[in-house]
């Protein structure tokens, strides 16, 4: 791709890919803009940007991930995804083969999703002002009556279930960036979630008090953040985290905590400890929550703690890292 | 003090400032006074002791003060003026008063002679009562909630005093005149088990808990190997050496070597642990792996009462006295216990029998440990025994709180031209570690009765301590973490003016954001330049390398070009083939690191591949150490930069022993040192090198550096009052802040 020539060819070329890729109604008008219809009650919208490198990885690409992500921030809140809007900066001499394989990929994830990618922007940048492609998404959904999941909504005793290992998606990444001999069979888990939340909220209903997906900074992240705003302390179970045991090699490899390390396709669900073995059990017999499981509870704290239970009762902080996992043994 | 200039020697005020306060002073005033046949009084004040007296014999009464205080009493400044007529006929000793505390709480301390006499009388009424004690021993510190030090501020408010306690604690005369620990059987706290449960539990090689002064402790019989290793495998600690108790002095000879300068420390008040030469009679679960025992004597009545009872159960052989281990009651790397329910539901799965009192323990302190390295004491771990005593500074400074950093922790509160510096806290990864830390600040702020204007902490992002401090809200300064150990040094020598620090560490994060360890600076008043680091190097995964050491030596054996060694030297460690590919990406993490140094070379002499404990893999090197020797040729420097990378290749030649090669290891690196330090020298003209970090510990690499150091005519400075290790940091810390915050008062809010 060409950045400033070309002008209308160039930009005809690129709205076809993405209408041939995304292919809806709404996109065929051609329009600045799409309008669709409201339904009663709340919606939910979420922003995100994607900046992943490498832009290929085992289990998707830039493309998936930002249509999966997106969707994901939809469905925590409990809510149904119904259309999304993608914004694209690419850099001068990115490959047009490769934009049209991620604008597939896009397609394909939206569709498995039930969504509609509905407006978009492309703009291509100077060599050196973006590193091959970044993609910006927005999604709209919308919200059953009365369902308010959050953070502040957790309550000591709760149960804490994840949705499956650990670590996946960053491992993924990561191996991808190592040499050859580093490289390890591992897929990301990027991933939809829309369709677990639903079987979830059907076992749970308001049982389930919050769900997030830990992203970048991992579980450890994630349960740190939910920790401050319901100002509530975690208790896990070591043993009880599941991580592959690939992924466990290489973290140890690398020197890494799996849980720290960032994941495409899995949830956190705070829940009601009289839920929670139901929806567990709606989890597990769902394939995207086949490895799920129960692994700690909320507890009361004032200094807000997420801990690793060790034995005679003590407890390993799980940090809240500020950036990079640096060296601190003295 | 100058009694020639005052008018009228006959009516004189005497102030007194320093640990006179709960130490058995006023009656030794008094005792002085009347023999002197002086009238008038001594009081407690807020600065110290004040005493007012009249008679002919006033200024010899004066001169005789300094002469022979009580044991525990330290006098830093007496002042006298001339003073108004006292109505006064006799002398007397008046309550306490009240205002701002700027005296302070005296260290616990082991149980003194004469308590000790009365503990074994069968006609006092103290006999084999475990809580004796008297104005010159006993508990402090560890029992004080606040100032002044008077019974009703400490744990002892709940026990009312029987007649006879009361008649000891009023009357002048007496050793517990105001001795706020007093306690018999009658009005005392109790043990919840008889000493004989104690020591039956102990014969029969179970594991006893105990609460002792500071702490909880586990007890087992030394010499009986399997209960050894079944109080390794409940704490969950494989390797780390554990301390041994023996029954007296006469009797440390039977298990390790002293000489006169470490029998005294172990004699001392302070009563630590202290670090020998082992004679490897005990079980060999001990120390396994070293050549040096930590051993202490008795502390509290307790102790006493249990191995007078072992003895006389006549169990051990002849000639060899019992032993046993003493350790403090946690698991790895957590808080002492020292709550009782706590104590009864944590220590459950380890000890076989938990032995309570209902004397509670305010503050936590671990057992003091401390060796004798080149004729001087050298402390490992500063708590029981020591604090709250200050550290002197060279001048009055503001008031600042320095948070230290993540392991082996310490906080540090200046007042005025004192550094108090907390008892070791231990580490801060665990929800109780933190709070202990957050208890120990808050416990020390009050008791100075002060309110800290700046904190300092470590650069570290990631550290407890460091989010603490910018929780506060209050104006910060982040102090590098070699400079702190520098400047811990700087403050507790009073030096002033520039020095060069050669700071042998494990790892601190540097100015640059990189991964320092073994740096050589250039210190002056509160700034520092990194004249001098050891060559990068890489650690493969972080701190995981930390633990392994062999992913050190794997680094080593990259560098040098023979990768295809790390398989087949650690074919037992899982990453092994891995590790290479790791080492050969580009952009992987550093380090100046001195102590991966260390790691690295055991793991190659076959030393130790891992590690459990901080410093395993280097105090396993070091005790393989028979003779140093050193391999001229082993080090380069280039532009300040120490290079190591020919003596790595001489030691992994296949003709050397491990013993040989921890040898040269250690004669080689101090030499390089020296050379290193004695060339920055010159260059800069500096010649006061301080001497710090954790590797400092190591008391061969220490002994011959700070030996070098002398003969090429430098000045060595080492830290004598806290340990070389992160255990300092906070004074670094503190003074590095206070000097900032005198310069540029103004400048302070919100600067970093
Ligand atoms: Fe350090
Ligand atoms: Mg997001
Ligand atoms: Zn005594
Ligand atoms: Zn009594």
């Amino acid at each position: 791709l060409s950045h400033g020539s070309g002008g209308r060819a160039m930009a005809q070329l690129i709205s076809g890919l993405f209408h041939q890729a995304f292919g809806n109604e709404w996109l065929a008008r051609c329009n600045d803009q799409s309008a669709f219809e409201v339904a009663a009650g709340r919606m939910v919208m979420t922003t995100d940007g994607y900046v992943v490198s490498p832009l290929f990885f085992p289990g998707g690409n830039i493309g998936s991930l930002a249509v999966h992500g997106t969707i994901n921030d939809v469905v925590m809140a409990g809510a149904r995804p119904l259309y999304l809007s993608a914004s694209f900066i690419i850099e001068e001499g990115f490959r047009f083969s490769d934009l049209g394989t991620i604008a597939q990929s896009m397609g394909v994830a939206a569709r498995g999703a039930g969504v509609y990618i509905i407006t978009g922007d492309t703009k291509v940048v100077e060599r050196g002002k973006a590193d091959g492609l970044f993609i910006s998404t927005t999604g709209i959904g919308v919200l059953a009556d009365g369902l308010d999941l959050s953070a502040d909504k957790a309550r000591i005793g709760d149960r804490v279930l994840v949705s499956g290992s650990l670590g996946d998606h960053g491992v993924a990444i990561m191996s991808t960036r190592q040499n050859a001999a580093l490289q390890v069979e591992i897929v990301s888990d990027s991933a939809s979630l829309h369709d677990l939340v639903a079987v979830m909220m059907a076992a749970g209903g308001r049982g389930i008090r919050v769900m997030r997906d830990p992203t970048r900074g991992g579980l450890a992240a994630t349960l740190n953040e939910i920790a401050h705003q319901s100002g509530l302390g975690f208790r896990l179970q070591e043993a009880a985290i599941p991580v592959k045991p690939a992924v466990a090699a290489t973290c140890e490899l690398l020197g890494l905590d799996p849980i720290h390390v960032a994941n495409e396709g899995k949830l956190v669900a705070i829940v009601a400890p009289d839920v929670a073995d139901a929806v567990l059990a709606a989890m597990k017999a769902h394939p995207l929550g086949c490895d799920a499981a129960d692994i700690g509870e909320a507890v009361a704290d004032d200094h807000k703690f997420v801990q690793l239970a060790t034995s005679f009762g003590g407890g390993r902080i799980v940090d809240w890292l500020s950036g990079e996992q640096l060296p601190r043994i003295c | 003090m100058s009694a020639a200039t005052i008018r009228d020697p006959t009516r004189l005020r005497v102030r007194v400032s320093g640990a006179v306060q709960g130490v058995g002073f006023r009656p030794y005033v008094y005792g002085l006074a009347t023999r002197y046949g002086l009238a008038g009084f001594v009081v407690n004040g807020p600065e110290g002791v004040t005493i007012e007296v009249e008679g002919n014999r006033a200024p010899e009464f004066v001169a005789a003060l300094p002469l022979e205080p009580p044991p525990l009493a330290r006098i830093d400044h007496i002042s006298v003026q001339r003073t108004r007529a006292l109505a006064a006929q006799d002398f007397s000793i008046c309550a306490s008063e009240d205002g701002r505390l700027s005296t302070r709480i005296v260290a616990d301390a082991a149980t003194c002679r004469q308590c000790l006499g009365e503990l074994f009388d069968p006609e006092n009424r103290h006999y084999l009562y475990p809580f004796v004690s008297c104005s010159h021993c006993g508990p402090r510190y560890t029992i004080a909630e606040q100032l002044p030090y008077d019974r009703r501020n400490t744990v002892m408010k709940a026990f009312r005093l029987c007649a006879a306690c009361a008649a000891e604690y009023a009357d002048p005369a007496s050793r517990r005149f105001h001795a706020e620990a007093i306690a018999c059987p009658i009005c005392g706290p109790r043990l919840s088990h008889g000493v004989n449960a104690i020591v039956a539990a102990i014969a029969r090689g179970q594991i006893v808990a105990i609460k002792g002064l500071g702490g909880y402790q586990l007890l087992c019989d030394a010499r009986n190997q399997d209960a050894v290793q079944r109080l390794r495998s409940r704490k969950q600690r494989p390797q780390k050496p554990f301390a041994v108790m023996v029954s007296s002095i006469g009797r440390v000879n039977e298990i390790a070597e002293a000489n006169a300068a470490e029998l005294a420390l172990l004699e001392s008040v302070a009563r630590p642990v202290v670090l020998l030469a082992s004679r490897n009679d005990l079980a060999p679960a001990i120390a396994p792996g070293l050549s040096r025992v930590g051993v202490m004597l008795p502390v509290a009545p307790l102790h006493h009462l249990i191995f007078h009872a072992l003895h006389s159960t006549g169990a051990w052989l002849a000639g060899a006295g019992p032993v046993i281990v003493a350790t403090s009651a946690n698991s790895c790397g957590e808080p002492l216990v020292i709550d009782n329910a706590q104590a009864l539901r944590r220590l459950e799965g380890i000890a076989d029998l938990v032995v309570t009192h209902d004397r509670d323990i305010l503050t936590r302190a671990d057992d003091s440990v401390l060796s004798v390295v080149a004729s001087r004491t050298q402390f490992v771990r500063r708590a029981r025994g020591y604090v709250p005593d200050p550290i002197r500074l060279a001048r009055s400074v503001p008031v600042v709180l320095a948070v230290g950093g993540a392991l082996k922790s310490t906080v540090t509160i200046t007042r005025d031209n004192e550094a108090f510096v907390s008892q070791h806290i231990g580490d801060l990864d665990t929800a109780e570690g933190i709070c202990v830390f957050e208890q120990t600040i808050h416990h020390l702020t009050s008791t100075l009765d002060v309110e800290p204007v700046v904190i300092a902490h470590d650069m570290h992002p990631n550290m407890a301590s460091t989010r603490f401090a910018q929780a506060s809200g209050r104006a910060l300064v982040a102090v590098q973490h070699h400079h702190a150990h520098a400047a811990a040094v700087i403050a507790e020598h009073g030096h002033a003016g520039p020095a060069l620090a050669l700071v042998l560490d494990g790892h601190g994060l540097g100015s640059d954001g990189g991964n320092w360890g073994g740096e050589l600076l250039l210190c002056e008043g509160t700034r520092f330049r990194r004249i001098g680091h050891l060559a990068p190097l890489q650690m493969p995964g972080g701190d995981r390398a930390a633990r392994e050491p062999w992913r050190m030596a794997s680094a080593i054996l990259q560098a040098l070009g023979r990768r295809h060694e790390i398989g087949p030297r650690f074919a037992a460690q899982r990453q092994a083939g891995r590790v290479s590919a790791l080492l050969d990406q580009a952009g992987g993490a550093t380090t100046t690191s001195a102590g991966r140094l260390f790691d690295a070379a055991a793991a190659l002499l076959g030393v130790a591949s891992l590690q459990s404990y901080e410093g395993e893999a280097a105090m396993k090197l070091e005790a393989m150490v028979r003779r140093t020797e050193i391999f001229e040729a082993g080090w380069t420097i280039d532009r300040g930069v120490l290079s190591l990378r020919p003596l790595f290749s001489r030691l992994i030649a296949d003709d050397l022993d491990a013993a040989d090669g921890a040898g040269l290891f250690h004669g080689t690196f101090a030499a390089a040192c020296i050379d290193w330090v004695g060339r920055a020298a010159r260059r800069t003209g500096v010649n006061t090198i301080i001497l710090s970090g954790g590797c400092f510990l190591n008391a061969v690499l220490a002994d011959e550096i700070e030996r070098g150091c002398r003969s090429a005519g430098l000045t060595p400075l080492v830290p004598r009052q806290l340990p070389p290790n992160d255990g300092g940091l906070s004074l670094g810390q503190a003074w590095i802040a206070a000097l900032q915050t005198a310069e540029q008062p103004s400048a302070l809010k919100g600067a970093t």
